[in-house]
């Protein structure tokens, strides 16, 4: 229980390793939207774990060498002291790094215990700060060299390219990830190593043992930082000082992941030191300043002043605050942890007090477990969880697109709606502004009728007068005169032109409802036709007679006959028959 | 090979693309000459040509456009391709609408500005053909882009000058033309001169894309 209590501090570390390196690997790709952070944060948070387990020991065993942490309350105060350091640093916006504040940690626990440490370690650790940037640099400017002359070479149209570049970044992205999680993963459990439980897990198609374990753990914590809160990270770092073309970032990526490789992989060390040749240091470097240098690395080939001395300068006093700060930090947090919480932070002393004890240490068993079935259940568990997600994943696509087919087809008949309304509006409009045409027409040809019937009985009215001044001389002379003046009068009173006017009118109007009349009534005269037309018109008898030129008393009959004529039946109003017809 | 399916398809659609645009003004080059020398037939079969043409690079402009933003293809460079595309796309819509002005104002050009005209056309045109595989070489070679630029800058700045020289020829020394056919003939000239400015539009803008994908 003391145990995993302790190791939470490291697990932490994780966690921010997580939140802030993973950036460096894919901040580019994210940022620049050539990769989305699901894919981003699957691919790194897989490999970075592969890197710990199968290759963290490296890097973990030289911070072992430094100095070896040998007691879970010294390892956790170690760890605290640095993530504690990382984060007040980062705070004060200072340039920082977690491997310099873990190496600053361990240096200040050796000098609180009074342990011995590997001072020809810390030249090497120290020489590999300083390298790893330089080295980034060399890298990325070679690199680069190369990509410009492939791509000039092959002259790849931008679209394949694009492709390219997207398979580069996830292929660049997930060596870089292996590679963190490889060399990094020393910070985040390297001061737990030695107080690691003695225990091998037999997998079948492998084993992982005690340090393994551990390095399972934080990789898993830093994942769980990726997943968490790196994503605000890459979009700030790719649109920053990341904020590079998609080729500089596979460049960037690629040659940053090589220096963490380099300074992790035991199997290359051994080779060189077979082949005769110096080993490499397996030191944990801080990813962030090998990406500096690979970008100062590119500016270098480039031309462009890009070596700010403010950047240089930042990264040397990193080098040497964060170790001081860590160090002082872990002294003063073992003093009180030893006489305050009275907790054991070495066993060294404790060691040397007897050599039975030694032998008790040097004989410890270790406890083997098989983990063939479990992990087998696991496997199939997550075979069928894995099945089970895509079964529901296919459903919902299914149930998307069908909503979206949905949502399609509602629009389209909202459209189709709306178009059918405004249709129908302007029909309305069109009936209406031809209603109002009709009625205007129909107001003159009412007007032009009383215009007729007004003049007729002036005209009758003057011919009565001039009848009766007729009566009053015998100037044959004058009888004459007033004969002819009779005879004109009678003549204007018959208004054909007018009427000529009028009829037309009238029938150009209703035309169809006289063609109607036709068809349904074959066998009515004109002089029906045209009555039926004037009432139509809803003209008073009055009105009608000085139209036809005949008296009301005629224009009653011709009404009767009509009505006979159209088998009208009686009580049934001839105007509403006519109108409706 | 699967992973490049999408690719291949946006490529031929680029490329068809600017074929369209090509051939776009080789036709406008042909109906104004069918123009000054009364091949009305061949000149109505160019306009129609030329109007199927643009609704085309239309369509292939849109489809390009859709592409790149659903298959999210190169998001760094995805505005300046689009601005490009647009680009080409208005020197097709332009040739379109100043062949349009020919049939429907049917401009009155003396005979012996013939020769003139032709050869502004021809000018204007060539412009056009050299952006062309400048916009092609962007696409794979953005290093030697410049290296074609220089004939769209050259092109476009003879036929400002010739444009030049007819305008001041027409109201200098032809007094036998009235004012308002003067007039006329300066639209006509500035309009077929509008191509070439386009095509160095189209020129400027790949200047700039070529610096931003030169690594």
């Amino acid at each position: 229980m003391f145990f995993i209590f302790s190791i939470t501090s490291g697990l932490f570390l994780g966690w921010s390793l997580g939140a802030n390196d993973a950036a460096n690997v894919f901040g580019s790709a994210v940022g620049s939207r050539m990769l989305s952070f699901k894919k981003a944060a699957a691919i790194a948070s897989i490999f970075v774990i592969i890197g710990a387990v199968v290759q963290g020991r490296g890097a973990a065993n030289t911070l072992s060498d430094l100095s070896k942490v040998d007691a879970l309350a010294g390892a956790f105060t170690v760890s605290l002291c640095a993530a504690f350091s990382v984060y007040l640093m980062t705070k004060r916006g200072l340039p920082v790094s977690t491997g310099q504040a873990v190496v600053g940690a361990i240096i200040g626990w050796s000098l609180f215990t009074g342990s011995k440490t590997d001072y020809h370690v810390l030249t090497t650790i120290l020489a590999s700060w300083v390298a790893g940037p330089l080295l980034g640099m060399v890298f990325a400017s070679l690199l680069y060299l190369l990509m410009r002359w492939w791509l000039r070479r092959l002259s790849i149209h931008v679209i394949k390219l694009d492709t390219y570049i997207r398979l580069s970044l996830i292929m660049v992205g997930a060596f870089g990830a292996y590679s963190l999680g490889a060399n990094n993963i020393a910070n985040v459990m390297g001061v737990f190593v030695p107080s690691a439980p003695d225990v091998v897990l037999d997998f079948g198609l492998f084993t992982l043992d005690g340090a393994q374990l551990l390095f399972l753990l934080g990789g898993i914590a830093i994942a769980v930082g990726i997943y968490t809160y790196s994503e605000r990270v890459m979009n700030t770092v790719g649109e920053g000082i990341l904020s590079l073309t998609p080729e500089a970032a596979i460049v960037v990526v690629m040659s940053q992941a090589l220096v963490l490789f380099l300074f992790s992989s035991t199997s290359l060390s051994n080779l060189l030191t077979a082949s005769g040749l110096p080993a490499i240091p397996l030191v944990p470097v801080s990813s962030t300043q090998v990406v500096v240098g690979s970008v100062l690395g590119i500016g270098l080939i480039k031309g462009a002043r890009e070596i700010k001395p403010k950047v240089i300068g930042g990264i040397a006093l990193g080098w040497v605050a964060t170790p001081v700060v860590a160090g002082l930090l872990t002294w003063f947090l073992l003093f009180f942890v030893q006489n305050v919480f009275q907790l054991q932070v070495t066993t060294h002393t404790s060691i040397n007090l007897s050599p039975e004890n030694t032998n008790v240490v040097t004989t410890r068993s270790i406890g083997y477990i098989s983990m063939i079935w479990p992990a087998l259940l696991v496997l199939m568990v997550l075979v069928i969880l894995g099945l089970a997600w895509y079964l529901w994943w296919q459903q919902r696509l299914r149930m998307l697109a069908e909503n979206e087919l949905l949502t399609q087809q509602n629009q389209y008949f909202t459209a189709q709606k709306s178009l059918s309304e405004l249709e129908v509006n302007t029909v309305q409009l069109e009936n209406k502004i031809l209603n109002n045409r009709l009625e205007t027409k129909r107001q003159e040809l009412i007007n032009l009728a009383l215009s007729i019937e007004d003049q007729r009985s002036f005209l009758e009215n003057i011919n009565a007068q001039v009848s009766a001044i007729q009566q009053m001389t015998t100037d044959r002379a004058v009888l004459d005169a007033v004969q002819n003046l009779t005879t004109t009068i009678s003549q204007r009173m018959t208004f054909n032109r007018d009427m000529e006017t009028f009829n037309g009118q009238v029938e150009q109007i209703h035309k169809d409802f006289q063609a109607k009349l036709d068809a349904v009534f074959p066998g009515l005269t004109d002089q029906e036709k045209r009555l039926a037309t004037l009432l139509r018109l809803n003209l008073s008898t009055k009105e009608i007679a000085a139209l036809l030129n005949i008296s009301p008393k005629s224009t009653e009959t011709a009404r009767y006959r009509l009505r006979k004529r159209l088998n009208i039946q009686q009580g049934e109003n001839l105007n509403l028959f006519i109108n409706n017809l | 090979m699967f992973l490049f399916k999408h690719a291949n398809q946006s490529i031929e659609l680029i490329d068809k693309f600017l074929n369209t645009i090509d051939q776009g003004g080789l036709i406008f080059k042909e109906g104004v000459y069918n123009y000054l020398y009364n091949n009305g037939d061949k000149f109505a079969d160019n306009l129609r040509t030329l109007t199927q043409l643009e609704t085309e690079a239309d369509i292939l402009k849109r489809k390009l456009e859709t592409i790149l933003y659903t298959q999210s293809l190169m998001p760094q460079l995805r505005g300046d391709i689009l601005r490009l595309f647009e680009e080409l796309d208005a020197i097709i819509n332009l040739a379109k609408t100043n062949l349009f002005q020919f049939d429907v104002e049917v401009p009155f050009i003396p005979a012996e500005l013939n020769a003139d005209f032709v050869k502004l056309t021809e000018l204007s045109a060539s412009a056009i053909e050299s952006v062309i595989p400048a916009s092609r070489t962007w696409f794979k070679n953005p290093e030697t882009v410049k290296e074609q630029l220089h004939r769209v800058y050259l092109y476009e700045k003879e036929t400002d000058k010739l444009a030049d020289s007819i305008k001041r020829r027409v109201f200098h020394d032809m007094p036998q033309i009235k004012l308002s056919e003067k007039f006329h003939l300066r639209y006509f000239t500035l309009h077929i001169e509008t191509l070439s400015d386009a095509a160095q539009k189209v020129a400027d803008t790949l200047s700039i894309m070529a610096i931003k994908r030169t690594v």
